[in-house]
């Protein structure tokens, strides 16, 4: 969500309960900016607040110039001083997975996690003990990163790809039209594309390159994993059942979106029962 | 040579241009030429990408000519479609309007009246960073205004939010007044009288069954539901999609469902009549669900500063054994700072009665047999497999503090911290749950109020297992004596047959004699 907007669209996206009081607000409005100066951003994103069982974590993005790549995080704890969260590696996304226990609100706590696999080799079966160790900042960014990865979403149009690969926001985008926001299929995945390059040209030859550069949300697995709602009458709402806290937010016929993470930080792995 | 292959070029140029020339010549009836109408077609063509495009091009062209000559002044006017927001904005209007016969300068408004102070509870929850907005918080109150007016309710509260799928419920929490709430006691009537319907229809079944075998399966008992105003049905709840649309009774909760709501985990969809499939099955629809989370939710995390209310004394002798559950406010609370309240968590107590494995507040003792069933008892061998009288059940007291709440995975099932470190003496104090996540209380001087926003699931830790479906049931085991002896059967057979051989032979002599005998007489 954006910096400059983050007073109103905080409004819209309090449906979910969760909304920063006004001393937070106030204190991202001025650090915010400090930020920008400092690491040169061109735009900065609150991302949004993972809850720990001491202290929540304030999470904000920085943009240079693309705006799908080189984004830097940073995480704060009373969203004044702002710290630079370290980049991940692949290893360390998929051993936060394995992680199921609350933030604690130390950045500097250690988790350790034995997981025993049984594995058959031949006719033993050889039981492998498999330990994880991270810091909580490594599972932070972690944590962030998968978040982006699987749940962020945009309204279709919102950014163009430029022939020559950059990203950028799109400012004719004028909104999605009342009965375009209702369909699932009008917002993407801001992340890397999964499925695209797997469609048949048959299916790309209704898609237009420089919008359609992003995977679909209706091709998520298990469908009926994300909320599509609109609150108060026209505001669409899209809630994220993979991960609990994520909400979207679309005012359709106007260029205002954007979507905010406020939850506990653990994914739901369990959403096939509970759907 | 290039001489030819220019004079080809020129040719082919000199053909194209004359070609196009052609196109571009106006046709005599109207002004349109070939040329200006496909390019235009195949422009809207580009822009469109309508499917299926060959079927419909000659109809596209169609539609461009006509285009081109439309007349702007229409005199059919395009009647604007009704969206939802415009029909929600209809519904809501009504909450803003006054209704007739209330006078603002009328004294009823200096009397204490039932409806809740919900913006100042608005402004403390966003100190804590809770919330749901500002102009929504507002629209709340005045629906709950609506529903405090058209109820007899003596208290109201606004319980929360909880959010489904498709859509979500705000939730109200009331407190009838005494001899109020009679609308749903015919549907709580059913209710009883469908559990000693089906008492009824034991005794006869037995009855019957009594005279063929000794059935080995004793069906459960059914767990009585508390009564209204008690234990887990004290609060009738309304819920109501968005503020400004009618409130509905959400109905009484049985301990039955609580139990089966305790061991499935499903989200809600926003419909009330929603069915929920599940493993094990659970009693009822969606409402009945949404009840039994709400009261799982309020006996876990209702909380209030120690000392705010104390038990009310009562009369007579009391029991030491039977909890007490009268609770009334202390009116020398006197408040607790804080600090205090932020950083231990023995200053929060809970006023709700926890919901015991039974499924109820007051522990229920099913080993008591009606007296209608004890005629059917099957002799004095059922009574000694019969187990010992189980224990009641306990759980913890009212009032003990959240410290002694048990911990998920070694961490506090409560978080509590202050609302702000800048300015410490206008902050409050906030609670939070980390076993329902979404439930949240502050605490302020002499004011604390509890409320949950959230999707109405308890955080599992390790994960949620569904339960193993029941083991098949057992076929009644095959032995002696009920299968059918067959020498034996052979041989009662055989000596049945050689005595009704007998009977007829001695029959038929008899005949025979009497006929005889006839003959003779005729002879004569």
């Amino acid at each position: 969500m954006d910096s400059d907007s983050l007073r109103y669209s905080l409004d819209l996206v309090s449906g979910c309960g969760l909304t920063l009081s006004c001393e937070q607000r106030a204190a991202l409005q001025t650090s915010l900016l400090i930020l920008k100066r400092n690491y040169k951003f061109s735009r900065v994103l609150f991302w949004g607040k993972i809850l720990g069982l001491r202290s929540d974590y304030f999470i904000a993005h920085g943009i240079t110039e693309d705006e799908m790549r080189n984004r830097k995080t940073l995480y704060s704890f009373n969203c004044v001083d702002w710290h630079l969260l370290p980049p991940v590696t692949e290893a360390q996304l998929a051993e936060v997975s394995l992680l199921k226990e609350h933030f604690k609100g130390d950045p500097s706590y250690e988790y350790e996690h034995t997981e025993t696999r049984g594995l058959d080799e031949g006719d033993e079966a050889v039981v492998e003990e498999i330990t994880v160790k991270m810091t909580e900042e490594t599972r932070l960014a972690a944590t962030v990163f998968n978040i982006d990865r699987e749940v962020s979403v945009v309204p279709r149009g919102a950014f163009i790809k430029t022939p020559s690969g950059r990203v950028q926001v799109n400012r004719c985008f004028e909104g999605l039209s009342e009965s375009e926001a209702r369909k699932l299929s009008s917002y993407l995945h801001f992340s890397e594309p999964q499925h695209l390059k797997k469609k048949t040209i048959l299916e790309t030859a209704d898609l237009n390159p420089s919008i359609d550069f992003l995977d679909n949300l209706s091709e998520d697995t298990p469908k009926g994993s994300w909320s599509l709602q609109f609150e108060r009458g026209s505001i669409s709402v899209l809630r994220s059942l993979l991960w609990l806290g994520l909400t979207f937010f679309h005012v359709p016929m106007t260029p205002q979106h954007g979507y905010i993470y406020m939850g506990d930080g653990m994914k739901n792995h369990y959403l096939p029962f509970m759907l | 040579m290039d001489t030819s292959e220019e004079v080809h070029y020129n040719e082919r140029d000199l053909a194209a241009k004359s070609f196009k020339a052609f196109l571009l010549k106006s046709s005599s009836k109207t002004n349109l030429n070939l040329y200006d109408h496909l390019a235009q077609l195949l422009t809207k063509v580009m822009d469109e990408s309508p499917e299926d495009v060959v079927e419909t091009f000659e109809d596209m062209s169609q539609e461009v000519k006509r285009a081109g000559l439309q007349n702007t002044q229409s005199t059919l006017r395009d009647t604007t479609p009704i969206s939802t927001a415009t029909v929600l904005a209809e519904q809501q209007r009504a909450l803003f309007s006054r209704k007739a016969g209330e006078d603002p300068a009328h004294e009823e408004y200096l009397v204490k009246t039932p409806l809740p102070n919900v913006p100042e509870l608005a402004f403390y929850l966003e100190q804590a960073g809770v919330g749901l907005g500002e102009e929504e918080m507002h629209r709340v109150f005045l629906a709950l205004k609506e529903l405090v007016d058209t109820q007899p309710l003596q208290r109201c509260r606004f319980w929360g939010k909880i959010l489904g799928s498709e859509s979500n419920y705000f939730v109200a929490e009331g407190e009838f007044q005494e001899g109020g709430g009679e609308e749903d006691e015919t549907a709580e009537e059913e209710a009883r009288k469908s559990e000693h319907r089906v008492d009824d229809l034991e005794a006869v079944a037995e009855h019957t069954v009594n005279l063929l075998q000794k059935s080995a399966d004793k069906s459960m008992p059914v767990v009585p539901m508390e009564d209204k105003g008690t234990g887990a049905n004290k609060y009738t709840y309304f819920v109501c999609r968005e503020p400004g649309m009618p409130w509905v009774r959400l109905p009484s909760v049985t301990p039955a469902q609580i139990i089966a709501a305790r061991q499935i985990c499903k989200f809600f969809t926003g419909r009330l009549d929603a069915p929920i499939a599940s493993s094990p099955p659970f009693p009822g629809n969606e409402a009945n669900y949404l009840r039994a989370q709400i009261a799982r939710i309020s006996a876990s995390t209702q909380v209030s500063p120690l000392g705010f209310y104390q038990f009310a004394e009562e009369e007579g002798e009391e029991d030491e054994e039977t909890p007490r559950y009268s609770l009334e406010e202390n009116p020398d609370f006197e408040g607790i700072p804080v600090s205090e309240m932020a950083e231990s968590l023995s200053t929060w107590v809970h006023h709700v009665p926890h919901i015991l494995e039974q499924g109820r507040c007051v522990w229920v003792d099913l080993a008591e047999k009606p007296e209608e069933l004890v005629e059917e008892e099957e002799g004095d061998e059922d009574r000694e497999d019969e187990p010992d009288k189980p224990e009641a059940e306990v759980g913890p007291p009212l009032l003990t503090p959240v410290s002694e709440d048990a911990e998920i995975n070694k961490t506090p099932s409560w978080t509590a911290k202050m609302s702000s470190t800048l300015v410490s003496q206008f902050a409050i104090a906030v609670l939070r749950s980390n076993l329902w996540p979404g439930a949240y209380s502050f605490a302020f001087k002499k004011k604390f109020e509890n409320i949950y926003v959230g999707w109405g699931l308890k955080f599992t830790g390790e994960g949620y297992n569904p339960p193993a479906p029941p083991p098949t049931q057992q076929a009644y085991p095959s032995g002696p004596e009920i299968m059918e002896d067959l020498e034996v059967g052979l041989k009662e057979k055989q000596g049945v047959k050689s005595t009704l051989e007998e009977r007829r032979a001695v029959e038929e002599e008899e005949s025979e004699e009497a006929e005889g005998e006839e003959e003779e007489e005729e002879e004569d």
